[in-house]
Order: C-alpha cells, then structure tokens, then sequence
C-alpha cells in the first residue's frame, strides 16, 4: 500500500464524526470615507507611508519631487509618467537585486490591517515588491474594504498564479523583541490612494 | 553545518532548573514573552467580534477534522491541476527521503528555507547536512539559532532566549560584523546582506505552509520578514512542507484564520506578507509534501484531536507562565510550550512523558488560543493517560493516585484537610523541606488555616 492509502485510510478510520462548516461571516458594511481613514491610518501604524492623490500624474509628481531621477524608479503603472516604464514581463527576477524603488499597482486594501493584495496581474515578475528597497503601491479608493472577509469576497485568489497581501515595509522583532524595518523585503513603503 | 552537537535534556524540570541559573536572563525572557502576549490583549480587544472569530474558526478546524481525507484528495486534485507535484510522506524519515530526492534530481547542493516547524519535526536540516547538502534557514532568528548550532526556542520567536550580544557574538564570528557591537539594527542590516547573497545564488527554496486550500488547490505562506517569497520567487525548484492538519476548506476561510493568526502571535493586525501560491511560474516547479507523522493517530484520539487545530501563533506559549521562566529548549521538542506538550507524547510517550506535567493547569493557554484547544484539559488528561500507561516516575504517580482518591471522596477529602493542616502545624519543616517537596523548593508554605471552610461555614451557619 502506498503511503497516501495508508494515510488516507487511517485518516478515515480515525476521523471524528462529521460537523458541518461554518456560515460564512459578515460584519455590517463600513461607510466608504472612515473605511479610506481607518485603512490609511492602520498603514501609517505599520510603517508605510500614505499620499492621497486625485489623478495618477501627481504621483509622478510626488516621485520626481522626492526621489529626482528617473533611473531609480521601475514603474509598472501606466499613467505615472516617471521612472521606468515597464510593460512586458521579466524574464528572471534575479535583475532586480539592485532595485531602489517600484511602483505597483494593488487591487484591493484592506482598512483593518493596512494590506494590500499585489498579485502576478500586475507585476512583471513575482519577486519584484519582495526585492525593491522601496515598495511604492498604487490603490484606488474605491477598492478599499472594511475586513478580510470582505477582501476574500471581491478577490478570486485562485486566478493569479501568485498574489499576497502585503502590509507595510517588511521587519522583524527576533532579536531580543526589538522591532526593526526593513529585514529581506522592502525598508520602505508607500501607498497611494487614489481618489 | 550540522546541529548533532547540541543534546537536548531530557527532562523538562532538570533542564528548567539550568535555564533558571541566570536569574537576570530568566527575568528577562519572563517579561519579554509577557510584553508580547500583551500587545496580544490589545490587537484582540480592538475586535468586538474577536469571540466569534475564535468560535468559527474552531469550527471551521472541527469540520476540516471530521472529512480530513475527502479535503486532503480535494486538495490534491486541484494542486494537481493547477501544475503542482504532489507527495505524501507517512513519516518524518518518508519526508525527508522526497525532499532529498527532488534536491538530488537537479544536482542541487545548496538551498534557502524560511521558517516550517515541519521540517523541524522532521529533523529535516541534520538529515541534509548528513547528505552533503547546505541548508541556510532564512528567517532571521532561526539563521540565528543555526549559526549557534542549537534548535528553535520557540515556534514564531526562534530565538527569544538569546540576548542581542551573544546575537552580535555570532555574527562577529560568523558574518564578520564588528567585535562587540549589538545594536539589533545594525545586526538586522549585517543578516540581510549576508541572507540576501544567499537567496539570489539559490536554485531551491523550501517553505513552510500556513495554509492549503482544498477549493482552490492552493497555499498561503506568512511572515514578516519576507523570506519565504526572497526564497521561493527566485529559485528554479520550490518545495512546500506541510502537515495534513493545515487543510482549510475555502479561500473565504482565510478571512478568519489571517484576522486571528498575527494578532494571536505577536499582537499585529496581520503579517506584513500573506502570500497565496497557487501555481509555479512558467520556469519553476512547484512540490507539495504532506506529511502525516503521527497526526493520523493522534485524529484517533478523541481526549486530544483538538490539539490539531493548531495553527502555529504561539500565543499559549507567550502567556504560559511555567515557559517564560523555563525556556523553549527545557520541553526537547521541535515545538514548546502548552500545545508543544500537548503534541508531543502523541510522538513518543516514553521521551515526552515529562512534558505535560510542565504546567500549573492555570488554563491562560486555553484561554488566548484562537482555535479554542482546551489545552489546559489535555495537559491534565495526558497525565492520566501516561500514569496509566507506566510512563511516568513512580513518586508522581503515587501522588497522583493519593490526590485522585481525595479529591473523589468528600470524607477522605475532609480528613485529609484536617490531618494536612495538622502536620503542617505540628511539623511546618516538612512541607517546606526541599528535598522531599520539590514542589517547595523556590517557594515558602503558606500559614495553615486554623479550620477549614466547610468547619467555618457550618459554624457560622449555626449562628446566622
């Protein structure tokens, strides 16, 4: 017998009787606005940095302001209009180790926790928001929700290869609990939400 | 690198007793696992509905237990599909033996692997280092528990019982960091560059698994430090390693589980990355093992197939007062703590007898877990399970049975009230001797009662 009979088998023997799942939970809606404050709040207080912009052309604006040449930027969302442009995919994520900044659009945030879901859509390759010094995501207002349960509802995770949601700059506490940002992704983050 | 020269004690009470040597390091550990499951408290009391996610998501555990197998060949199937290898080990040794195949067959001699308590159960690292294979573990408390040749102390804070210079101690020696510096930011930036040339030279990634989604075929990956996705995003081969509990039924699940998880382990809203592998890239592969070690047998267990629940927090380890003064490494098992003991004798009751006895029955583990495991309950049913099945040393369980009888039978249980605080009023040196209560050792017995509750009440009933 191989492994997975035997597993399979002593899991069915063993197994207590069945109990039926769970309804699926929900929590009444959140206005739109204190949604959009709660979300830019919670993303301050893991570290990222939030800008409210109207159009995408001011956060090119906001690049060129801050961070001056272009040659330090990937961007992968049309209609910035600073930084390299980027439309085809990337062959071997291994070009990048040297990325300072990236610009990538995010479908969905989520007010509760501050994340943002980045999936294989929209990056050319999936170790770009990992790799870059600086994660700069791009979201648009109306898709920020309330809760997880309500992310799950508007996203079909399955679809892309690859998605994550991501909260903040990446860190770590391991060493004696003292919180450090920036540990093997990005030191950084932005978020823009566009209004 | 191997990890043979660290003997793990085998007794949780001796080996306690020398982590409790350094007084000053003790304290320490005391107050920086308290801090932790105080911020805990607060990221749990932001949520009103916080009951009802522990409620559900306990429920949820409970249905994926009672159809384990029909989710596991639902998963399977849609893995499947979705480009995925899929393997089934039924032992830690069967585990080991695929992870070693896949990594032969591309004449791979070194590889990155971010944090999976499976594999540390599995003894994965040592059985590669025995086969000539580099495994640099990625998460950075777990580099550093590596580079100092000993196992993780604690499943989310591997290496929580080291202080920043002995951290900076290593590094000196190691990744030739400056003599003497500490300074965790500093030692933070030394271990990304060092990590950061390893994870760009590495062909095969290895990771661990939160979650697999039978719905939908797929798997999520947290952490904060972002190594899972550094390791897996640039490696030709990505190996997930997971046990058969780790099953969820839905995507929609996941809204509860990621709501509790982060907060219940260090008191964030959610891990800075929740990353959904669904399918390898173009020019990637992509294995699963699911491993059963044990968890098939322990389902059978009807006292304690909860403790399968589990979803890795930390949170009763954080909050277990007998832990933060023992340290991780007294439990000599891969994973410590109120459920490490609950999970452990299922492996090996002979070795891990000791370790459900390493608690107070205070029952906080219970009461932060956010999958509701009655850990307390266990704890206090293994012993059982253990006195009868010969297990336990003899001086235990004789007083075990004694206090079983009194505290069955109301007459025994009054006498022996009386005659315990006659004693310890005829002779207080007994109960405080050290050497033949080692219950006394750090502790001073309390002034005995006069009389008892039920003579003072029935007293004072007469008079009223």
């Amino acid at each position: 017998m191989s492994s997975r009979e035997a597993i399979l088998n002593r899991v069915k023997t063993n197994k207590p009787a069945a109990v039926a799942l769970p309804q699926t939970l929900a929590f009444p809606p959140v206005p739109a606005d204190a949604c959009i404050e709660k979300f830019a709040r919670t993303v301050e207080a893991v570290g990222g940095t939030v800008v409210e912009v109207t159009n995408l052309a001011e956060i090119g604006a906001y690049l060129k302001k801050h961070y001056e040449s272009p040659e330090r930027v990937l961007n992968t969302v049309h209609g910035v209009g600073f930084g390299q442009e980027l439309s085809g995919p990337i062959e071997d994520g291994h070009v990048l180790a040297n990325l300072e900044i990236a610009v990538v659009t995010g479908s969905v945030g989520v007010a509760e926790n501050g994340a943002v879901w980045v999936s294989e859509e929209n990056l050319p390759t999936r170790v770009l928001p990992f790799i870059t010094e600086h994660l700069m995501l791009v979201v648009a207002a109306e898709n920020i929700v309330s809760n997880m349960h309500e992310a799950y509802v508007r996203l079909d995770v399955s679809a892309p290869g690859f998605g994550a949601f991501i909260s903040g700059p990446s860190r770590t506490a391991d060493i004696e609990q003292s919180l450090v940002i920036g540990a093997h992704g990005p030191k950084r983050a932005h978020v823009f939400i566009l209004k | 690198m191997s990890s043979s020269t660290y003997v793990a004690p085998t007794d949780h009470a001796k080996a306690a007793d020398k982590f409790m040597e350094d007084e000053e390091r003790v304290n320490w550990h005391d107050k920086a696992l308290w801090f932790i499951r105080q911020k805990r408290d607060v990221a749990s009391k932001q949520l009103p509905e916080w009951e009802l996610l522990r409620e559900t998501a306990s429920q949820i555990k409970q249905n994926v237990l009672s159809n384990l197998d029909t989710y596991l060949e639902e998963f399977e199937r849609h893995a499947k599909q979705n480009g995925i290898t899929v393997h089934w080990a039924a032992d830690a040794a069967e585990h080991n033996r695929i992870v070693l195949d896949i990594i032969k067959r591309h004449g791979i001699q070194k590889l990155v692997k971010s944090k999976s308590m499976l594999t540390e159960e599995c003894h994965l690292n040592d059985f590669l280092g025995d086969n000539g294979i580099d495994v640099v573990d990625t998460d950075l408390g777990e580099r550093v528990v590596q580079l100092a040749q000993e196992p993780p102390s604690h499943i989310v804070l591997p290496c929580i019982h080291k202080r920043k210079e002995e951290v900076g101690e290593l590094f000196h020696q190691h990744l030739g960091t400056e003599k003497g510096a500490s300074d965790p930011a500093y030692l933070t930036e030394a271990a990304r560059q060092h990590l950061r040339e390893k994870f760009l030279t590495s062909d095969l990634a290895i990771t661990g698994v939160n979650f697999a989604i039978a719905e939908t075929g797929g798997f999520v990956v947290c952490t904060n430090e972002g190594n899972a996705d550094m390791g897996a995003h640039l490696a030709k081969v990505h190996i997930a390693c997971m046990g058969i509990e780790k099953i969820i039924p839905k995507a929609e699940n996941l809204g509860v589980f990621l709501r509790l998880l982060a907060r219940s382990a260090t008191g964030q809203p959610i891990t800075t990355y929740s990353s959904h592998f669904h399918r390898p890239r173009p020019d990637q592969e992509m294995h699963i093992v699911l491993v059963d070690n044990g968890r098939s047998i322990q389902l059978g267990r009807k006292d304690f197939y909860n403790s399968l629940k589990c979803i890795r927090c930390g949170a009763c380890i954080n909050t277990c007062p007998v832990y933060r003064r023992s340290g991780g490494h007294s439990y000599h098992y891969a994973i410590s703590g109120p459920i490490g003991a609950i999970l452990a004798p299922n492996m090996d009751m002979k070795k891990n007898a000791d370790l459900p006895f390493a608690s107070t029955l205070c029952g906080s583990c219970s009461n932060v877990c956010p999958v509701k495991i009655d850990i307390h309950n266990q704890l206090y049913q293994w012993r059982q399970v253990l006195s009868d099945g010969g297990y336990v040393p003899k001086t235990k369980k004789i007083g075990m049975q004694a206090m079983a009888t009194v505290l069955s039978n109301p007459t025994i249980y009054r006498v022996a009230g009386k005659s315990g605080r006659f004693m310890m009023n005829l002779m207080p040196g007994l109960a405080n001797m050290k050497a033949v209560n080692p219950w006394a050792k750090q502790r001073e017995m309390p002034e005995p009662p006069k009389e008892s509750f039920r003579d003072w009440y029935l007293k004072n009933k007469k008079k009223s």
